[in-house]
């Protein structure tokens, strides 16, 4: 049983489901990124040249990592999080500033986001942690220091700044709620960003009364043993003191152009020339895309570079606008049976360190998956996160790759396991 | 649960997503059309003009270029309005009322600023069009006359206005079409067909190539150039006599319906309808509304023909057998009948048919039409005969040519009478006589003046009379080579072109032959009255002349209508000879002949006429007023008992 070929056993559902993505995704980058004056799609000076280079490197890539032991993730995990860490550490030190975000590294002609690569060493760590036998999430001190692991990237990557990352780390969060982590982290959380989005819409005694109506409701639904007066206040206390804050994080502690993308969305400005000027444009793509859209390479917004970033985080406008709602909708269900399948093959591992790596990996992709596209079709605050494989740049690219193929061999190794 | 609660969420996710893209992508249209206006422009290409030419290959009207100033308002930024306004010349409320005008018309669609600028203009705004973003130019071509004749021969171009735009979307705001004359008769040939160029542009407005390669982009299509029938030099000479009078000549090549010239007086310049002041000139021109120079006369002045109607009574006489050339009628300076007189100028006498047609006798005509009326056992009946006759040389009713105005003119039937003066048959010959020379009910048009001779100096056929010779490329229509052959027998005509030569001879034009030319006409007066005052008051006659030459051979036909110009010989026979005597010979040999026509002036006559309806608006105005005060003083005197008894 030992030793059985890679080919055999690796999930090729995945692996197909991924080639498309990737292709799908470099013929997007050039109808976004086409220059008239060149017609030689190896052209390493445009986008789409270097993309096309990009992916070849990634089967180097994909052939080094399936070919190393698995147990080499497993064992390495604490060292190649550690590195990472340090990487995102030497930003500060040697970091490439970009638009104002110091998160790249250059060498030579391109430049490398170690924040990217990160995901995938953060995402071993907490599975090395958490198959550790000893630990055990119901244990203060194991929640501790799970979330610690998760917390770390996103210390170093937030001044950066890159808040598009950083929030991709805090949905590691699901990993370890699959684990044990008790339910009321979730539900503060989720509890924290309801209360957040009506006190931005609302003025803040509705939303504190509507919090006492919640509480209230909750306190004579349970059952009378595990009713707690106190417990409730404190509550009702904590929720009231966090929308009394936010005005105040609103105004003070948020930059202006964060508290623009957020106005735009709840729809309280209108400035489409100005701060609503991106998003305004990928919804006029995207809706002029109609049934089946305008056909590949014939996007009339596209063409002419309304879109801002079309080739990086709004690479979705095009696929809108050439393709219309059937090629969207297609993009979305190869997302959507790409992270089940991970999802599925995660549940389906023998040892507890790949489950929770490929928790990991779902949660990643999912989380850059929907934060994008919603971004770009115009229901989630301006953040800058790439497309998985579809969106131009090495590094997303290389680092969605790892991530993926990492779990892949994990996968393809389960029937040496027992 | 903590299995599901990623899986949940992601199928949550992934419909709420699908559920905004349906929204974004099929219900809200309103992207769609958002994404076109930005990002695809439209670009017209405006072909050059047809050329219009004369039979003879002389160049009438050729273009100009002039340059548009354009305006999209949702694209105007930071515009230096005062430099703006300054290098246009306008005022700053011109300004705002321009672009609230173009607003109005569309944020998004180009519409004209200011149109129709000078090439001085033109280059003082080029240099700086790319500060005025929002604004651009546009060349188009514009009219250049290169005679001062025939106005309403070619008519004028302007800008399409809302109306137009609205009903023919091949029109934009601000493009220009032909109205009035061969311009709009040939609209669609001589404007050739514009191009269109969609172009791709960027965000910055920056126009970064054709959109889809040009699949949709067509080329402009040269106008075509169009011949006219008409004879410049003719024209330009009937409008030179008809200088300082009102009316209309227009001549016909019998042969083949060729319209040679077509003269109305007063008229204008062509050159006054080009350009910037165009609409100024043209309000002008329309609101002259007693000289009304916009009114072409030799297509809708209708009036009764007096007695050149004469040929056609004898012609039908003939042609019902009612007479022969040797029946005789006496007169007695005039013809009774019941207890009316019909007055004659003529000699009193024995007429025959060559001199009834020669001295134009009333009293001879009268009978042959009472005669021609009581052939049929019931007048009605008569009656109907002769309307069709007349009928059959294109009279009332529009007779097919190709300008774009006309009047009918009226050749009544016994339907006509039976509905408004003798119903049930209970018409009788004598009440309609004065038809017979040409007063009565009947109503002609100078144009059907004209082709009536054409017919006749054909002996019984004409074609649709018709003002395009060639368009390049196509032959003209063929209702304009159809023969159109009238109901009288070609053998009936000989003795009425003979007396209508005598006319010159011994008739009432016998001082006005030309020598070497065998001239058949007829003279007419026709009486008219206007309503003065409630009043029906009698003006001075208009000068009626019809004509062909020469007798054997007739290479033209002609009618001429002077308004109040008196007897037919005074100033209508003059002209008409001049005419024929210019377009047959080519030089005038009646020299003092020309010299008194061309110094004639009817403004007198006019004055008169107007005077007097001006006094009589003037009385209306007083009466008026008159009534209102004492309306007034009632009212006062009403209100003022009424405070008083309070």
């Amino acid at each position: 049983m030992k030793n059985q070929s890679v080919q055999k056993n690796i999930d090729w559902i995945t692996i197909l489901i991924y080639s498309a993505l990737v292709i799908l995704g470099w013929m997007n980058i050039y109808s976004a990124d086409i220059n008239p004056t060149s017609d030689y799609i190896f052209d390493a000076n445009e986008n789409y040249g270097k993309q096309l280079i990009f992916i070849a490197f990634t089967v180097i890539l994909i052939i080094v990592i399936l070919t190393i032991d698995a147990k080499f993730y497993e064992r390495f995990s604490s060292v190649i999080f550690g590195s990472s860490l340090v990487l995102l550490a030497g930003l500060f030190v040697a970091g490439k500033t970009i638009a104002g975000q110091r998160c790249w590294y250059a060498i030579g002609g391109f430049t490398l986001q170690p924040s990217e690569f990160a995901k995938a060493a953060t995402a071993l760590a907490l599975a090395k942690y958490l198959s550790d036998p000893q630990v055990n999430l119901k244990n203060f001190n194991n929640q501790l220091l799970g979330l610690l692991i998760m917390c770390l990237p996103i210390f170093l990557i937030l001044p950066q700044p890159d808040p598009g990352s950083a929030l991709i780390f805090i949905m590691f969060i699901f990993v370890l709620n699959r684990e044990g982590l008790p339910s009321w982290y979730l539900w503060t959380g989720a509890i924290a960003i309801v209360l957040f989005i009506m006190s931005l819409l609302l003025k803040p005694q509705y939303v504190i009364l509507t919090s006492l109506l919640a509480v209230a409701i909750h306190y004579f639904k349970s059952r009378k043993i595990h009713r707690n007066i106190i417990a409730s206040t404190i509550v009702f206390a904590l929720m009231a003191g966090f929308t009394l804050s936010v005005d105040y994080v609103f105004e003070n502690v948020f930059k202006q152009h964060h508290r623009d993308r957020f106005n735009i969305l709840l729809g309280k400005e209108v400035d489409m020339a100005g701060v609503g000027y991106n998003t305004n444009q990928s919804e006029i793509a995207i809706g002029s895309g109609g049934w089946l859209g305008k056909g590949y390479l014939e996007g009339t917004q596209t063409k002419g570079n309304f879109v801002p970033e079309q080739h990086t985080d709004y690479i979705f406008t095009t696929v809108g606008e050439e393709w219309g709602f059937v090629g969207s909708t297609v993009i979305i269900l190869l997302f959507v049976s790409l992270i089940l399948r991970i999802l599925y093959l995660a549940e389906n591992q023998k040892t507890k360190f790949s489950r929770v790596y490929g928790y990991g990996v779902a949660s990643v992709l999912f989380t850059h998956f929907f934060v994008n596209v919603s971004m770009v079709i115009g229901i989630f605050p301006t953040i800058g996160v790439p497309l998985p494989f579809l969106s131009y740049g090495g590094s997303s690219l290389w680092g969605f790759t790892i991530l993926l193929f990492i779990f892949l061999k994990l996968d393809a190794n389960k029937v040496n396991e027992w | 649960m903590r299995k599901l609660l990623l899986p949940i969420m992601i199928i949550v996710a992934a419909i709420l997503i699908i559920a905004r893209l349906f929204f974004l992508q099929i219900i809200d249209d309103s992207l769609r059309l958002k994404s076109e206006n930005i990002s695809i422009k439209i670009k017209y290409e405006y072909p050059e003009r047809g050329y219009i030419y004369d039979r003879k290959g002389t160049l009438l009207v050729a273009n100009q270029p002039s340059y548009d100033i354009m305006v999209v308002p949702r694209e105007i930024k930071d515009l230096d309005t005062l430099e703006f306004c300054n290098l246009l010349h306008i005022t700053k409320e011109d300004f705002k009322k321009k672009i609230e005008k173009a607003v109005v018309y569309s944020p998004m669609l180009p519409s004209v600023f200011l149109g129709q600028l000078n090439k001085l203009e033109y280059a003082a705004f080029q240099e700086k069009e790319r500060k005025f973003e929002g604004f651009y130019i546009q060349k188009r071509s514009l009219r250049d006359y290169q005679v001062n004749v025939g106005a309403n021969v070619f008519g004028f171009i302007k800008e399409a206005n809302e109306n137009t735009v609205k009903k023919n979307p091949y029109y934009k705001s601000g493009d220009l079409l032909g109205i009035q004359g061969v311009e709009e008769m040939y609209e669609n040939e001589l404007r050739g067909v514009k191009g269109v160029k969609h172009i791709q542009r960027d965000r910055f407005n920056r126009e970064i190539g054709p959109f889809k390669e040009g699949k949709y982009d067509t080329i402009a299509v040269q106008g075509k150039d169009i011949t006219l029938t008409i004879d410049a030099e003719l024209q330009k000479y009937g409008e030179a006599l008809m200088k300082n009078k009102r009316g209309g000549i227009i001549a016909i090549e019998p042969k083949t319906g060729e319209i040679l010239c077509l003269v109305t007086a007063p008229s204008y310049d062509p050159a006054l309808l080009v350009g910037r002041q165009r609409s100024r000139n043209y309000t002008k021109l329309y609101n002259d509304s007693i000289a009304k120079p916009l009114y072409d006369r030799s297509l809708l002045a209708e009036y009764p023909p007096g007695s050149p109607f004469k040929i056609l009574t004898a012609l039908v006489g003939l042609q019902e057998q009612v007479i022969d050339t040797t029946t005789t009628f006496a007169c007695h300076h005039g013809f009774s009948y019941g207890r009316k007189f019909m007055r004659c100028h003529s000699p009193a006498g024995m007429y025959r048919l060559h001199n009834g047609i020669a001295q134009s006798c009333n009293a001879y005509f009268a009978n042959v039409y009472l005669d021609i009326l009581k052939k049929q056992p019931k007048t009605s009946l008569s009656v109907d005969v002769w309307s069709n006759h007349v009928k059959s040389f294109g009279l009332g009713q529009f007779m097919g040519y190709d300008l774009p105005t006309g009047r009918k003119g009226l050749i009544p039937n016994n339907a006509f009478y039976e509905k408004w003066a003798y119903p049930n048959g209970s018409i009788r010959p004598t009440y309609i006589v004065s038809n017979s020379i040409g007063q009565g009910e009947v109503l002609m048009t100078p144009i059907q003046l004209a082709n009536m001779m054409a017919a006749v100096a054909n002996e019984g056929y004409y074609y649709t009379p018709h003002i395009i010779k060639k368009i390049k490329g196509q032959p003209i229509d063929e209702k304009y080579r159809t023969k159109h052959v009238t109901t009288i027998d070609k053998k009936h005509f000989k003795p009425v072109i003979e007396g209508l030569a005598e006319v010159f001879k011994t008739g009432t034009a016998y001082f006005l032959g030309v020598e070497g030319l065998e001239i058949c006409g007829k003279t007419g007066t026709a009486e008219n009255f206007a309503k003065i005052n409630g009043k029906r008051v009698q003006l001075a006659d208009h000068s009626i002349f019809v004509a062909f030459a020469p007798k054997k051979d007739p290479k033209i036909a002609i009618a001429v209508l002077v308004e109040n110009g008196g007897f037919g010989s005074t100033t209508a026979g003059p002209i008409t000879t001049l005419m024929l005597e210019k377009y047959i010979k080519g030089k005038i040999t009646q020299k003092d002949r020309e010299k008194r026509v061309l110094e004639k002036s009817l403004q007198n006559e006019y004055n008169k006429f107007s005077k007097k309806y001006m006094d009589s608006m003037y009385r209306i105005k007083l009466r008026k007023d008159s009534l209102d005060r004492v309306k007034n003083k009632k009212k006062i005197d009403s209100i003022k008992k009424a405070q008083a008894q309070t």
